[in-house]
């Protein structure tokens, strides 16, 4: 195994009570590379999403991060992995920075650590910083979900729906996020954008058992 | 754009300290989502206070006279103000993460075992705040003479503590289900069961006065309760937190 970095796929297989979503899928994605995850709504893009950061267990198959010739399972991948996914939420009672410094706190990352201010500048979300989520609009709250993916630096990033709710400059920062963290990781993006699927080395089509 | 080189990565190592560290993360998070929503503390105080209330109204002080078993009526009187109020608000920590959808950050971020710590502890200081609001109105709304307060305060803490090591797991184990109420109490029933009867009868025995010899006892079994609970939470958490 030369790769640095490596996500791979045995035979995976899910399904929403009788309905299978997606069966027999196997793919090996390294450092560099960008998987796009497609499909119509309902395919189950963000079902894969969460079997691949361990929120789910697949009925069928098994997945595997290496990291330096380091396996892990997705449950035991965590430390590695950054997630945005619109139906994960962040504390609204709490600040943005207040989100940052418990996420930070909760990975074990050092308790004073700065750049929290570095990180929401990244963002766009420079000055909002001490407003709690509850005033936030859906596209600040998105794009809080990049800070808080990105606070670890993770190697692996799962993005589902990356752009939703984002504006214009929203959707600009996350194409140079994605162009700037590919260099030295694996992006996995699940997305309905035809425009969002270019940036792929690999993709899976969801609903068309094709790879 | 580039993440910010300045935060600096964590550790892989997820040791005690970190663990430790990061269930006082957790507790801090409840502290401040609490004071700003009180969500729980409302909802806990505005029970335990209406119950005692209504009880000293439709009942008076009793006088003792009237009934040899008063101590162990007044006891079972005040245990039930207290679960019935805990059990409107100890299970809110985990629903609040399910219902507001932010579970899912926290369970990939969060070593198991610190968000079970870190909830513990926010619903020690909860049922902490609401025992002692209830058993302070109980002894002045019913006019209860306690003998000694130290003996009284020790089966009050004892028993809180196996309140809170048993309602902590239950309240995950229900956060995802859509009958949540009904099944808390029908999980609850059979494991707080044999609490309450020690509780209820070891408060009796302090509101009648007996020496520490022989409340001792009951102080052990609520004590090894309390123990043995948070153990077997412990160990059974991250099954029931990443299934």
């Amino acid at each position: 195994m030369n790769a640095r970095l490596v996500l791979e796929l045995q035979h995976v297989g899910c399904a929403y009570g009788a309905r299978p979503l997606f069966r027999d899928l196997s793919l090996r994605v390294t450092d560099g590379q960008v998987l796009v995850i497609a499909g119509a709504n309902g395919s189950g893009k963000s079902t894969l999403i969460r079997v691949l950061c361990g929120l789910q267990r697949p009925q069928h198959g098994e997945v595997r991060w290496w990291r330096d010739g380091v396996m892990r399972t997705p449950a035991a991948a965590n430390a590695w992995i950054g997630w945005v996914a619109p139906d994960v939420q962040l504390y609204r009672e709490l600040t943005a920075r207040e989100n940052l410094q418990f996420f930070a706190r909760v990975r074990g990352m050092p308790r004073h650590s700065g750049g929290f201010d570095a990180l929401l500048d990244d963002v766009g979300l420079g000055g909002r910083g001490d407003d709690r989520l509850a005033a936030y609009s859906s596209g600040m709250q998105q794009r809080l979900r990049y800070a808080c993916a990105l606070l670890h630096d993770p190697p692996f990033l799962l993005l589902d729906e990356p752009t939703v709710t984002l504006d214009a400059r929203g959707a600009d920062i996350v194409a140079r996020l994605i162009a700037a963290r590919r260099r030295h990781g694996i992006i996995v993006i699940a997305t309905n954008d035809p425009r969002e699927e270019q940036v792929a080395d690999v993709i899976i089509r969801l609903g068309q058992a094709a790879l | 754009m580039s993440s910010s080189g300045s935060v600096r990565p964590p550790s892989e190592a997820a040791g005690w300290r970190h663990i430790l560290d990061a269930s006082l993360a957790v507790f801090i998070k409840e502290v401040r989502s609490e004071v700003r929503t009180r969500y729980a503390l409302n909802a806990i105080l505005l029970f335990a206070v209406s119950t005692i209330v209504a009880v000293s109204l439709g009942l008076g002080p009793i006088a003792p006279r009237r009934n040899p078993d008063l101590p162990l009526i007044q006891a079972a009187l005040l245990w039930m103000a207290i679960l019935f109020a805990a059990f409107t608000g100890l299970a809110r920590t985990f629903i609040q993460e399910e219902d507001a959808r932010t579970a899912a950050a926290l369970r990939l971020a969060t070593p198991a075992l610190a968000v079970f710590l870190g909830k513990a502890w926010f619903n020690t200081l909860l049922l902490g705040l609401l025992t002692t609001v209830s058993a302070t109105l109980f002894l002045v709304l019913l006019r209860v003479g306690v003998a000694d307060l130290a003996q009284f305060g020790a089966v009050l803490a004892l028993g809180s503590a196996g309140l809170v090591a048993a309602t902590t797991l239950i309240a995950a184990i229900i956060a995802r289900a859509s009958a949540r109420g009904a099944l808390f109490a029908v999980l609850s029933f059979p494991l707080l069961t044999p609490l309450l009867v020690v509780a209820i009868r070891a408060t009796a025995l302090t509101i009648e006065g007996v020496t520490w010899a022989a409340i001792g006892p009951l102080l052990q079994i609520l004590a090894a309760y309390a123990i043995a609970l948070f153990t077997a939470s412990l160990l059974l958490f991250e099954v029931v937190w990443e299934a």
